[in-house]
């Protein structure tokens, strides 16, 4: 296992994301001899998740049961442990393609936060690209620098523990595509900038706040970016029911008199209804995660 | 810095490279062709000048050719008394505030003057302008610009890009998918190097291509075909090197039910008849008009040397040239097919990327065998009940978990000082997505097991409290 290469088989060491329900996911550190404590019962991982194929079925001590799912960026940001607000896969999605992302890109990250957008980074910037992460608080650097190496991907990933806003990323002229995720990005551009290659690059700031973006998009343009563009993307789950709409009762038809005397002898009074296959929006979708701004750096 | 020769060569465009062609926000797709007559937003031109300069450049286009203008541009107008109204009160449309004629800027354009020259004389003579304000003068430059402003940018193709593009210029050859849709599906796919990768797609070859690019080269893709061959105009767009092409596999989808079934037989030469007939046929109505121009020649020669031996002999030899190349190119195919078979026999592919106008439901159910278990897949569709009805039959058929039916909301923002306010609603025509993870199928209950995942405690509880 790694977070960008699949194996087919559970092996000691592993992080493993076992699948509850659509909603409940968690991940487990596979090790020889442990047990892990779930809803449905405990898993032993010697014997149930150890030489295991992933994607098979666990059956618990209660006899419930589960799926033990092979990691990925997208299964570990629904299933990570939160030490900050992270950001969710519709907006890593976008980001990605509007930071032109592929193997082989060098990005500068900050910060790193919870590391959910770090893992998408660096499953798709593998195995030749790079990933230069600035995160200013010690205990979560230390954290997700850990984390990175738990799940293979520390080589592909540079954690430094400093102000961006003050010291930038620790890298410059290097970068394809800079990401800021801080309260204020307008501070970091500069910085942003240094990073980059000559030849330019890709920008994307991501702020809650309106007033954040109109002070970074007016840095952004001071600094020389080009093609500055905002935007919001937010997703919309469908839940796909079975619904049935009752038919009403309009009472005995006389034009029909066939049908009027045979209908009341064999059912009495009928419920009929209507059976269909639809969707429904969920009560309540997050309405707003962020605005994401985008900007090219022209050659220099 | 350390890239800065190997960059500048990377930088530079190059004849024969793919690029785009950028005005605002419309995108334009090319190849660099010597003397090649483009037509982009209602102007022609060539393309030659700009080979030897830089991705993303600026060209103004000049009569008949393009040409480099200076780079930094004044954003602010060349007028430089900054007057401005407070308000419209006293703004009459009365349609004679401008006081140049039409055939007046015909004539100025024929003069040749440049885009930002004309905008200045119809600045001038506009008598409302000074009594505009500051934000009005604003909108009305970036419109006359928009109108006379001739420049083209030239950009290195991108996934980003060419998905814009498309979007923009030709929706209903990508089954109008969206661009944050396309970015979705990457993700959700988790398509990432070295992975081994199915994709069905008749979205002219754009999804393929964003799968290749996300793969950079490493791993394989198997491009799941309908009809006679693939379809790859999108793909080319890309301008990938040679060697992305040798990741790239292809497969009839209508053998799927004999490789399934394991009687397809790659050795034989007849397993794709259909297709190669077809195709034979279409290569030799493109050779016709040659060969018949070979052939009365040679009738003449013919005539002129000697006796008909000789003629017919040479007729042979040609034939027997011709049924060679056949041969070879059926050959190349039967290889082709064969070593994309292999992949797929394994059954163990890495991710499913499905985009077409067919009905989804038959294309996942028959490629869902293909993965192994624990692999994510991304249907799209542009309309919601297919996928609904997708949805209803991998929950009876078991073998999958995480399936969500979702669609993105997309909202453009316009930044500027005073006058921040989202400038465009996109919802709808964006196209839905079915994602989700195979796992293993369970094989002592196949059918229903699944079904019981979601509400089955609900109504344990309901039972319960009855009895």
């Amino acid at each position: 296992m790694s977070f960008v290469e699949y194996s087919d088989f559970i092996q000691d060491g592993d992080v493993a994301i076992v699948y509850l329900s659509h909603d409940s996911m968690m991940p487990v550190k596979v090790q020889q001899g442990a047990q892990t404590q779930t809803r449905y019962g405990v898993i032993r991982h010697s014997t149930d998740l150890i030489g295991q194929r992933y994607g098979s079925k666990v059956t618990c001590s209660k006899g419930g049961w589960v799926h033990v799912l092979h990691p990925t960026p997208e299964l570990w940001t629904v299933s990570l442990p939160h030490r900050t607000q992270i950001l969710y896969t519709t907006d890593i999605a976008t980001i990605t393609m509007m930071l032109e992302l592929k193997p082989g890109s060098v990005v500068c990250e900050s910060g790193t936060g919870s590391g959910s957008l770090s893992h998408a980074i660096l499953r798709t910037i593998a195995p030749t690209g790079h990933l230069h992460t600035v995160e200013f608080h010690q205990q979560r650097a230390e954290k997700v620098a850990e984390e990175f190496q738990e799940h293979r991907v520390d080589h592909l990933v540079t954690v430094r523990n400093q102000d961006v806003c003050k010291d930038g990323f620790g890298v410059t002229g290097v970068a394809d595509a800079v990401f800021l995720d801080i309260p204020s990005p307008w501070e970091a551009v500069k910085h942003a900038k240094a990073a980059m290659k000559r030849r330019g690059g890709r920008v994307c700031s991501f702020s809650p706040c309106i007033e954040q973006v109109q002070r970074t998009c007016e840095t952004l343009a001071e600094e020389g970016f080009q093609e500055i563009s905002t935007m919001e993307v937010l997703l919309r789950v469908h839940d796909v029911r079975t619904v049935s709409l009752p038919l009403p009762d309009f009472g005995p038809d006389p034009s029909e008199p066939d049908t009027e005397r045979e209908a009341p002898t064999t059912s009495g009074p009928t419920h009929a209804a209507v059976t269909l296959k639809t969707t429904t929006p969920p009560r309540e979708i997050p309405g707003h995660t962020g605005y994401l701004t985008f900007a090219t750096k022209p050659r220099t | 810095m350390a890239d800065h020769e190997d960059d500048d060569y990377q930088c530079r465009i190059k004849e024969g490279d793919y690029v785009v062609l950028k005005r605002g926000d419309i995108f334009k797709a090319m190849q660099i062709q010597p003397r090649k007559k483009v037509i982009f937003e209602k102007q022609w031109f060539f393309l030659d000048n700009a080979v030897g300069h830089l991705y993303g450049a600026t060209f103004e286009i000049v009569s008949g050719g393009t040409l480099q203008p200076e780079k930094p541009k004044d954003t602010v107008s060349s007028d430089g008394s900054k007057e401005a109204g407070t308000d419209n009160r006293n703004i009459v449309d009365d349609g004679k505030s401008q006081k140049l004629t039409r055939d007046d800027i015909e004539t100025l354009k024929e003069q040749g003057l440049k885009g930002q020259q004309i905008i200045d004389q119809l600045i001038k003579n506009s008598s409302t302008f000074r009594d505009k304000t500051e934000y009005a003068q604003d909108k009305y430059i970036k419109k006359k610009k928009k109108k006379y402003e001739n420049t083209v940018t030239i950009l290195k193709p991108s996934c980003r890009i060419l998905a814009l593009m498309y979007h923009g210029r030709e929706p209903g050859k990508i089954c109008h998918m969206r661009y944050d849709t396309l970015a979705q599906m990457l993700t959700l796919a988790n398509i990432h190097a070295g992975s081994k990768v199915l994709v069905f797609e008749t979205c002219a070859g754009l999804v393929l291509g964003s799968v290749m690019e996300r793969m950079g080269g490493y791993g394989s893709v198997i491009q799941m075909y309908p009809g006679g061959g693939p379809v790859r105009a999108g793909v080319e767009s890309f301008g990938f090197p040679a060697h992305f092409h040798d990741m790239l596999h292809e497969f009839p989808i209508c053998h799927v039910n004999s490789l399934l079934a394991g009687t397809l037989d790659t050795t034989a030469k007849d397993t794709n008849t259909d297709e190669t007939k077809s195709n034979m046929a279409a290569e030799e109505e493109q050779n016709q008009p040659e060969a018949d121009e070979q052939g009365s020649m040679e009738q003449q020669n013919m005539e002129i040397n000697t006796g008909d031996e000789t003629g017919q002999d040479q007729e042979k030899t040609r034939k027997e040239a011709k049924a060679q190349e056949k041969k070879a190119r059926l050959e190349e195919k039967r290889k082709k097919l064969a070593a994309a078979a292999a992949l797929l026999e394994g059954r163990n592919a890495d991710g499913l990327v499905i985009a077409s106008r067919f009905h989804p439901c038959p294309v996942l159910m028959g490629l869902l065998k293909f993965l192994s278990p624990s692999r994510p897949f991304v249907v799209y569709s542009q309309y919601k009940e297919p996928l609904i009805e997708c949805y209803t039959k991998l929950r009876e058929h078991g073998g999958t978990v995480n399936l969500r039916l979702t669609d993105t909301w997309l909202r453009h923002y316009q930044v500027l000082p005073n006058r921040t306010h989202p400038v465009l609603l996109m919802s709808g025509g964006g196209g839905y997505l079915l994602s989700g993870t195979t796992v293993a199928m369970d094989r002592s209950k196949p059918a229903g097991s699944q079904q019981a995942e979601e509400p089955a405690p609900k109504r344990q509880k309901l039972t319960d409290t009855e009895g």
